[in-house]
């Protein structure tokens, strides 16, 4: 909001008191965003390292592909925190001076070690030995770029790749506790605010992550299946049933995680209750138990049940894997909403409630959010470009 | 791998090293540093209090805030604001603070039915365990030595954070430095031994200004003889406002 | 000779890791600012910065220096703890450039109404008039001298000063009683009010005057057995003598 929006017409909308500094939302469009694509990359990742750590054979089809889904999410996902910002221009000062005792401060290290030494790094060794092999039979940009891309390596004996097989398990280990840091440290960035009783829980940062692992399955199961079909190809079968298993689970954890904070919250009745029990029933209506609870996680779970263990035949399953999964993906945008936006939209004095409105253009409009949305998807179509991920686009050893 | 890289590798890690010595070691040397200015921080630890029987909703302190500091007239931004609590016969309390109270407040709907009625001005209280200094991912919110909480507007990124961390909705962000912002104490007065702009002013002498831990001062006397009170004690802020004769119904 | 073979891969990586940690070192040693973490994890020049802004605001002790007639005559009235500069405005410029820069001088009757104009929610004994009432389209200052507001007449209705009890006791039953009926007040209370406090009935007698069984007092008024009804307790100990309907 800017000055010069209509403050008359604001304050008509304001119920009940609020401080007078509240009028003005502070974290809009852009900070849903943000732990949304996190989510994913999270999500994605841990999907990944199911087939690498828990030797889940079926996701083996998607399993460089996630790494690239997770990857193409985390390029993105520092942009629409820097165009929030008041000053995006001093933003490197989370590098040079972080106040250890702030959990946003942990962003820029956990965002670099994630990049650097989780994502990138396991996606070189992962690929290296392709690399190598592709940039030797390629011709022009292709094999410059696989070329610099190996870094100059050029040893591709059965030691050096058992030794890339073992970094990749390394990484892997390392890097699910990393995936859970990446994206809990946001939830706890919610979660320790005393402030605000919408936020302030022990819970938060369990729901993020658990929303976070269904969401990037959800994207994962979206995007094989989409892209496979762009490839013309037929999904395996095998694989899009592990993936629904999977979210089926994840997702009645979920849920359940959720019913146990929302039950906690009724039974203990704390001070905050009758304001928050108005703003989940008017301002929260829609976008909470309509869409995030009702449409995202209970519809959603009753459709993959179904079409999971039921006989259905296999093309009415892929059907109803691919709405829950679309659902679920609406349903988890609308958890980051009714979290961001619903814990603003009531007073800290807990005696009145006021709006948020969406622009369309703007640094915080839906146009941008759209852009943040749709722009991981552009990287996503360039990265399996320079590094297929398919089957078919694997190499082997000579001989 | 050959010698010449050995030790090139050896001379990299070496003079990263060093490198990284110098950014530990020489800012701890630097903390010794004197004072150049002539006013010693550390011989003043502020507080302010605020007698609510006395205030009048007459909003000259929310007037002379935004006078002396520049604050944005819109009725967005508030270093300081006065609340009006209409309790009815029936219990049910109705409060509100129309632009902050900077032009006085208009006659209440609720007149003939008032059982309890007050104002409460409010404003930073400079905590002494300050959420939003906390949560500040750069250190560009501060505690001074004596007990002011300021933010650097020259460092600050404007992420917003402290203005969700802080439960008494203090802050605001400044539209022109597009940084955060709050009440300040009137840092620049109360260096040169002035008082802020809103105690300057008050008519009924409501607000009163001083130190904490020195051993008279208008502040000191209403720590004696006053029952105190401060806003959301149970948040554990050790908010270094204080308030008498405040109603339970103030959030 | 090594016992460990160090990877190709390894040594390639760790100069891209040694690049990068580099990169970082220096840009620390570059950019951040120099007085920072000299006092706490804050720039430490900030201070400087802030504590020179701007002053707007005087202080009354200023204005005494060349207005100190007029401050003396303000400090023996009424106004005694007001600041020049709440009516005057910001006056630090005047101050420092006298003919320059003029302070604002109050005159319209909204200048004044904003302590005084009458709100339930001030406090008791604090003076407040009803605007629409009180001398009408009249500027405050025709009767009222601000550095020394004393009214051109004493108040001769109590309800000048504490018009909420007033227009409260207005609705109630007992809106046919004086104030003076329990209250005595000096007349002095009048111009000094603190120094010279009203009395408040002291007894349960005072009130069975008129409410006691076999008081000599108007048939309408409602009658108690005084030694039954709640002997422990002093009247108005629940019954707002103001308001006794007991809202």
């Amino acid at each position: 909001m800017t000055p010069h929006m209509d403050v008359a017409a604001a304050l008509r909308q304001i119920t009940g008191f609020i401080y007078p500094n509240e009028l003005e939302l502070h974290w809009a469009l852009l900070v849903v965003i943000y732990p949304y694509l996190t989510g994913l990359v999270a999500g994605a990742f841990i999907l990944a390292s199911l087939e690498k750590v828990f030797k889940v054979k079926e996701l083996e089809h998607t399993y460089r592909f996630s790494l690239l889904i997770a990857l193409a999410f985390l390029i993105v996902a520092p942009l629409p925190l820097l165009t929030h910002l008041g000053h995006p221009e001093r933003s490197f000062e989370i590098f040079l001076t972080p106040h250890f005792k702030s959990a946003m401060a942990m962003f820029g290290f956990v965002y670099a070690w994630y990049l650097m030494v989780v994502l990138l790094l396991e996606i070189w060794f992962e690929y290296r030995a392709d690399l190598v092999r592709w940039s030797r039979s390629e011709h022009g940009v292709k094999r410059l770029v696989h070329n610099v891309l190996t870094l100059g390596s050029k040893d591709v004996s059965p030691g050096a790749v058992a030794f890339d097989h073992k970094a990749v398990h390394v990484i892997t280990l390392i890097g699910i506790p990393s995936a859970f840091l990446l994206h809990g440290y946001v939830g706890f960035i919610f979660g320790s605010v005393k402030a605000n009783p919408w936020w302030s829980s022990v819970l938060i940062p369990i729901v993020f992550l658990f929303s976070a692992i269904v969401s990037g399955i959800s994207l994962v199961f979206l995007l094989y299946y989409i892209v496979t079909l762009l490839r013309k190809q037929t999904p395996d079968m095998a694989c899009l049933n592990k993936l629904a298993s999977f979210l089926f689970y994840a997702l009645l954890v979920d849920f359940s995680l959720e019913l146990l904070d929302f039950v906690h919250r009724l039974y203990e009745s704390e001070e905050s209750i009758k304001i928050l029990s108005e703003l989940i029933y008017t301002k929260l209506f829609l976008s909470l138990t309509i869409v995030q609870i009702i449409l995202g996680t209970i519809a959603p779970i009753l459709l993959l049940a179904v079409a999971r263990f039921s006989k259905l035949p296999d093309e009415l399953k892929r059907l109803g894997f691919f709405i829950a999964a679309l659902l679920v993906q609406v349903g988890i945008f609308s958890t980051r909403w009714n979290v961001v936006i619903g814990g603003q939209l009531f007073s800290k004095s807990l005696r009145g409630l006021t709006f948020y409105k969406l622009e369309v253009g703007g640094a915080e409009g839906l146009l941008t959010g759209v852009t943040f949305l749709v722009l991981p998807l552009l990287i996503l179509f360039v990265l399996v470009k320079v590094l297929p991920p398919w089957r078919e686009a694997r190499t082997r050893e000579e001989g | 791998m050959g010698r010449g890289r050995r030790e090139f590798l050896q001379k990299v890690i070496e003079g990263a090293g060093s490198a990284f010595l110098l950014q530990v070691v020489a800012p701890i040397a630097a903390l010794a540093k004197p004072d150049a200015s002539g006013y010693d921080a550390e011989g003043h630890y502020y507080g302010m209090g605020i007698q609510v029987d006395k205030c009048i909703g007459c909003g000259r302190c929310v007037e002379a805030c935004k006078a002396e500091n520049g604050v944005p007239r819109e009725p967005l931004y508030f270093r300081t604001w006065v609340e009006r609590y209409v309790i009815r016969s029936d219990g049910e309390t109705t409060v509100d603070s129309p632009d902050g109270g900077i032009h006085g407040f208009p006659a209440t709907a609720e007149e003939n039915d008032i059982m309890r009625s007050f104002f409460v001005p409010k404003l930073c209280n400079h905590c002494d365990r300050p959420p939003c200094v906390q949560v500040c991912p750069v250190g560009a919110t501060f505690k001074t030595e004596d007990g002011v909480v300021l933010v650097d507007s020259d460092y600050c990124i404007g992420c917003r954070y402290c203005i969700q961390a802080c439960p008494y909705g203090a802050r605001y962000l400044n539209p022109h430095t597009k940084t955060a912002d709050k009440c300040t104490f009137c840092y620049h007065r109360i260096t040169k031994g002035m008082t802020p702009a809103c105690v300057e002013v008050c008519p009924t002498q409501a607000r009163v200004f001083g130190e904490t831990k020195a051993m008279s001062s208008p502040l000191r006397r209403l720590m004696r003889m006053g029952r105190l009170q401060v806003l959301k004690p149970s948040l554990n802020t050790e908010p270094k406002v204080f308030y008498t004769a405040l109603d339970g119904e103030v959030r | 000779m090594r016992i460990w073979r160090i990877r190709d891969q390894v040594i390639r990586l760790s100069f891209v890791f040694a690049a990068v940690i580099i990169a970082f070192v220096v840009a620390r040693w570059r950019f951040v600012p120099k007085t920072f973490g000299d006092i706490g994890h804050y720039r430490a020049a900030s201070l400087e910065q802030m504590a020179g802004a701007e002053i707007r605001y005087a202080g009354t002790g200023v204005c005494e220096d060349c207005h100190g007639d007029v401050v003396e005559t303000k400090n023996a009235s009424y106004h005694r703890s007001l600041a020049c500069e709440v009516c005057h405005g910001p006056a630090a410029k005047h101050a420092e450039a006298p003919d320059e820069h003029r302070p604002a001088i109050p005159r319209k009757r909204g200048d004044c109404l904003y302590c005084h104009e009458y709100l339930p929610s001030r406090p008791t004994g604090f003076p407040q008039v009803v605007e629409m009432s009180h001398n009408p389209m009249q500027a405050c200052t025709s009767c009222h001298s601000p550095h020394d507001p004393t009214p051109p007449r004493v108040p001769d209705s109590c309800s000048a000063c504490h018009a909420q009890i007033s227009r409260t006791k207005s609705i109630s039953n007992h809106t046919s009683l004086e104030c003076e009926t329990c209250h005595v007040a000096a007349p002095e209370h009048r111009q000094e009010p603190r120094a010279h406090l009203p009395s408040k009935p002291g007894d349960r007698a005072f009130c069975g005057g008129c409410h006691a069984r076999d008081a000599e007092s108007a048939a309408e008024i409602p009658r108690i057995d005084m030694a039954a009804h709640n002997p422990r307790y002093l009247c108005w100990q629940c019954h707002y003598p103001h308001s006794p309907e007991g809202h």
